[in-house]
């Protein structure tokens, strides 16, 4: 051993194909795997606690089961079961359940810290139940919990090299597949890790922001 | 000629039982309240009293008896005998006649003011958007806050916040408005502002008001009629000047004192 040989040429050559992976692949999983992922989980919050007790009952043990088994198993159950699918419309969709259930926590969390009185006012209003849901209680939970929802997006987007086990060609697999054809794998590998930190780090001071513009203002 | 529906009552308690587990609030409760009457309800914490405005309003559930408004059944009803919960549809039907304020105002802090009062006459009411606003300004206007109507609850005071609570309440048209200790939040110098709205709208119209308060002037100046509660059931009932210059019970006259003696 020589030690580390470090070669910036091999970044700047490396560079082009990570992006375009980056772009194809890690962004866009993400993008639909997190729109996915918030529908669904608000759809299950809110079915959780307006659903009659035996569905509710169902729906908790399928949100515990997707929680408490690890997404690389998920995908691979998935990639087997489909072998039709494309894997990236897999990963899409896997991501988007699997973070479903995370986000149905903290839109859980985001409704009961409604406070009884809103509901109250609606009941005092005759707002029907479903007015109530869109035009207060949805509204005023999202407020609390968008930063949480926000940081669930890093947490996948930061997941996404999982894809690599159902074969999906994205940014990290790219960086291992230009290593083989030059013989050199830690610029490459370095380089998709700067990149997801240049890509995360802003993203979570949007989310930090966003989380003080939101606050009613008092 | 009256129609049947005007000889009855605004309000009616047939035998209403409420507990909390095994704490019986409420037991074999009667009393009715006519229409137009302003009734205000007094007597210590715990007494109940917050509970029977819950009841009318549908926030809690009588366990047995029966709440009738305008002569029709609320939530029960008797059937053959049996008390058969009524459908949610009949429900909502009898609601929309009644208005509450509440102690913590409860306006809806996502929105607007504008938007909190023109909610349910839109949604509920199917008025047009154009005329719930118009009514909106002319409640603002009423209650002293039109430069608001953009404003969030939260930016106001909460003077301001009960003042629009108020009018939201009005935006409606309830034949019942009920009063929950709606000046208990505020600070002693703003409890002016809210109560003379309040007699404002005792003066001027005939809603029907089932009033919980602390404040005994204005128990005094605004209800026709006083209801002492203490444990769940009515110790003394009169007019407000014989209830507050000469009560009959030596519990509403230690209450009273108490209350007083604290201004």
């Amino acid at each position: 051993m020589t030690g580390l040989q470090w070669d910036w040429t091999m970044v700047w050559e490396s560079l082009p194909d990570l992006l375009l992976k980056f772009v194809e692949v890690t962004l866009l999983v993400t993008i639909l795997g997190s729109i996915i992922a918030a529908v669904l989980g608000l759809i299950i919050a809110i079915a959780r606690r307006s659903a009659p007790k035996p569905i509710a009952a169902v729906l908790t043990f399928i949100v515990n089961f997707i929680r408490m088994t690890p997404i690389v198993v998920q995908l691979l159950f998935a990639y087997y079961l489909f072998l039709e699918l494309d894997p990236v419309t897999i990963g899409v969709i896997i991501f988007g359940i699997h973070y479903s259930t995370y986000m149905a926590e903290v839109y859980r969390a985001g409704i009961e810290a409604v406070p009884d009185g809103q509901w109250e006012a609606t009941t005092a209003l005759s707002m029907s139940r479903s007015r109530t849901w869109v035009a207060v209680v949805i509204p005023q939970a999202l407020r609390s919990t968008i930063p949480a929802l926000g940081n669930y997006v890093i947490s996948m987007f930061k997941d996404t090299p999982f894809l690599i086990a159902i074969t999906v060609t994205e940014m990290v697999r790219a960086a291992l597949v230009f290593g083989g054809n030059h013989f050199t794998y830690i610029e490459a590998i370095t380089t998709a890790g700067i990149i997801f930190l240049i890509a995360s780090y802003p993203t979570s001071l949007l989310i930090g922001r966003l989380e003080k513009r939101l606050a009613f203002s008092n | 000629m009256p129609s049947q529906t005007d000889t009855e009552p605004a309000i009616r308690f047939d035998n209403v039982e409420k507990r909390f587990g095994d704490n019986v609030v409420l037991h074999d409760l009667n009393f009715s309240v006519a229409k137009g009457d302003r009734v205000t309800l007094i007597g210590p914490s715990g007494s109940g009293k917050t509970t029977i405005l819950r009841l009318v309003m549908t926030l809690e559930e009588a366990n047995g008896g029966y709440i009738y408004v305008d002569g029709e059944p609320l939530t029960h009803e008797e059937r053959g005998g049996k008390r058969v919960e009524l459908k949610e549809k009949h429900k909502n039907e009898v609601r929309k006649r009644i208005g509450m304020v509440f102690q913590q105002f409860n306006l809806f802090p996502n929105m607007t003011v504008m938007e909190n009062l023109i909610e349910a006459p839109v949604h509920v009411l199917k008025m047009s958007k154009a005329d719930a606003i118009e009514k909106a300004k002319g409640l603002l206007e009423k209650v002293g806050l039109s430069d608001k109507a953009d404003a969030h609850p939260l930016e106001l005071s909460g003077g301001q916040q009960q003042r629009v609570a108020v009018a939201r309440a009005l935006a409606m048209d309830p034949e019942i408005l009920l009063l929950d200790e709606v000046t208990s939040a505020l600070d002693p110098e703003i409890v002016g502002e809210v109560l003379n709205i309040l007699r404002d709208v005792a003066n001027e119209t005939d809603i029907t008001m089932l009033i919980v308060t602390h404040e005994m002037q204005f128990a005094r100046d605004v209800s026709n009629r006083v209801l002492m509660f203490d444990g769940g059931k009515i110790v003394e009932e009169s007019d407000p000047e014989t209830m507050f210059t000469s009560p009959k019970e030596q519990r509403t006259r230690d209450f009273l004192s108490a209350v007083l003696g604290n201004n």
